[in-house]
Formats: C-alpha cells, sequence, structure tokens
C-alpha cells in the first residue's frame, strides 16, 4: 500500500502538551513539513515565543531557540545574520507574544527588512496564562479580562497584524490564512512555503499569520471553536495574501 | 481500499477528523477509553474511505496514517 499521509520527520515523537482541538499542532505539523521537504531540517533554527508554544523544542526536530517574551524576532535576526544566508530562521508566536508586548519588535523586524520568516498564531486571546484578552480579541469577545465583552471605548479595536506589517517597505511576503478546513489547512501550507521560499531567495522579511483556535479558553469544544473561527473571526480578519515581492 | 491507522494512545478526542472527514464514516469510539481518558477517534465503515486524509490534515496531534 502506498503511504498518502504519515507524520513527518522534521517532528519528535514526543506527545504534545497542547489542549484537545488546539490549531498549534496543525501549525507546528505543516511547519516540519515544508521544513523536511525543502531538505533543510540541518539547516534551520527556530525561535519559540512565550506563550502556549513555548515548548516548541520539544516537538520539532529541528534546533530551537527560546526568547523573551515578544523578543522572537531579535534574537531571529542574530541568529539569521550569524548562521548566514543558507540558513532557515523562523519564528513561532502567538498572538500575545507577536501583537503585544512584541509589536516593537516585530515591526522593527519587518522594518529591516531580514531575512526571517515569521509564523504567527492568531486565537484572538492569551492561551497560557488563562485566557485574558489580547490585541486581536474581538470586539464584545467575553476573556477573563474582559467578563462583559470587549469595548471598543475602553480597549480599541482589534489590531490586524498582516495589513500593519504589509505597509512596511521591508516585508516581502505577508500572508493571513486559517486552520477551520481542509482547504484552509493546505492553503496554510502553501503560504508556508512561499514565506520560507521568500527568505531563502533572500527577498526579505516574511509573514504567516494563522487563525487558529483555543477551545479551552474560549469555552467552547474544539468543533465550535472551528465553527466559531468561520463565523465571528474570518469577517473581521480577511483570509489573503497581503503582500509579495 | 484505504487502511487509517489512528495511534488510539496518542488521540485526545477532539473530534475534529469527525468534523473534517467528507464521507462521514468516523466517530469517536463509544466503548473505548485511552490511558488518558480520552474516546479515540475510530472509523465507522473502512471500506467507504477514499484515502483523502483530510482526517490526517486537521489532526492537531498527527496520530492517523493514511494509506491507499
Amino acid at each position: 500500500m502506498a503511504v498518502v499521509f504519515k507524520k513527518t520527520e522534521a517532528l519528535t515523537d514526543t506527545v504534545m502538551h497542547y489542549c484537545p482541538g488546539c490549531g498549534h499542532g496543525i501549525v507546528h505539523r505543516l511547519v516540519a513539513e515544508v521544513i523536511e521537504e525543502m531538505g533543510l531540517q540541518e539547516k534551520t533554527v527556530g525561535v519559540a515565543p512565550v506563550g502556549c508554544a513555548v515548548f516548541a523544542y520539544r516537538y520539532f526536530n529541528v534546533d530551537i531557540q527560546e526568547a523573551a517574551h515578544g523578543r522572537a524576532p531579535a534574537v531571529a535576526t542574530g541568529a539569521k545574520r550569524v548562521l548566514g544566508p543558507d540558513s532557515l530562521v523562523f519564528t513561532y508566536q502567538g498572538d500575545g507574544d507577536l501583537a503585544s508586548i512584541g509589536t516593537a519588535e516585530i515591526v522593527q523586524a519587518a522594518h529591516r527588512g531580514e531575512k526571517i520568516s515569521v509564523i504567527f498564531i492568531n486565537n484572538a486571546i492569551y492561551g497560557m496564562t488563562g485566557g485574558q484578552m489580547a490585541p486581536t480579541t474581538l470586539l464584545g469577545q467575553k476573556t477573563t479580562t474582559s467578563p462583559y465583552g470587549r469595548d471598543k471605548e475602553l480597549c480599541g479595536s482589534p489590531i490586524r497584524m498582516s495589513e500593519l506589517l504589509a505597509t512596511i517597505e521591508g516585508s516581502a511576503y505577508i500572508e493571513r490564512t486559517a486552520v477551520n478546513s481542509t482547504a484552509n489547512i493546505i492553503k496554510t501550507k502553501k503560504a508556508i512555503q512561499k514565506a520560507f521560499g521568500a527568505q531563502v531567495n533572500r527577498k526579505g522579511f516574511s509573514l504567516v499569520e494563522v487563525l487558529s483556535t483555543c477551545p479551552t479558553n474560549w469555552g467552547k469544544s474544539p468543533v465550535e471553536s472551528m465553527d466559531w473561527l468561520e463565523e465571528a473571526m474570518l469577517p473581521y480578519y480577511p483570509l489573503g495574501v497581503y503582500k509579495e515581492v | 481500499m484505504a487502511k487509517v491507522t489512528i495511534n488510539e494512545e496518542r488521540c485526545k478526542g477532539c473530534g475534529l477528523c469527525v468534523r473534517a472527514c467528507p464521507k462521514k464514516i468516523m466517530q469517536l469510539s463509544k466503548t473505548k477509553l485511552n490511558s488518558k481518558g480520552y474516546h479515540p477517534a475510530e472509523v465507522t465503515e473502512p471500506e467507504a474511505c477514499i484515502a483523502c486524509a483530510a482526517c490526517a490534515r486537521t489532526c492537531p496531534d498527527v496520530v492517523i496514517q493514511v494509506e491507499r
């Protein structure tokens, strides 16, 4: 029998600590598959965030460096500049990490046109710390720090990072995708291929924003979470390519 | 003939494969529990499987292998 699908070599056999139905596992697999298919497993350095993906080094079968909260792009900048253009350096960051405490880092990394790739997981909430409101939390969305729903007057509107970073001259490839369906999961993988390709071809900064789920902190089942992603997140965070140089 | 192999011990019973299956032939086991206490996914009609691997691609824990 021919194998249609099997686990990639670029993932370890360690059981992931993520909650049932968490989108992180899907995106981990996609990133690992792309690394393996590009034959860059030995030349890759990943930079893990603070957040639920803090243990990414256990799951990726490539070298991973941990960074302080939000500082993954700065660490990746150093790794890429030392290792040179033949390396593949990526960061894997959540929305609390990238869009809140790390906003200056990500904007300046894009501004400098650092030849790194960023995998940005947007699930509209802080996961690891217990479901607090994130900059990406939708208006009206209930979290532990917005128990009556996010109020625009008080907290502003959710930040759209892909649109913001696409306006920066140094960015070469910016796309927003989602993990809500098989088709969108396949599109996410293609986006990661393009982002890594932009880095390998020395075009500049690349980022893939992946709309994902947090069933535990959203207070929904994994399946309900995918439906909520479609109903609530997709209208506010339109999918598509925002920059391609 | 398609063959879906599920690593039941590592399945967290999230049900995303059940949602993704276009043939609607997956379910969370009503009789089995793994050592973590989850009801693992299973294929109800293996002969109806078209080996599209939609279940495997949506599985966050990469516990499904598909052969044809």
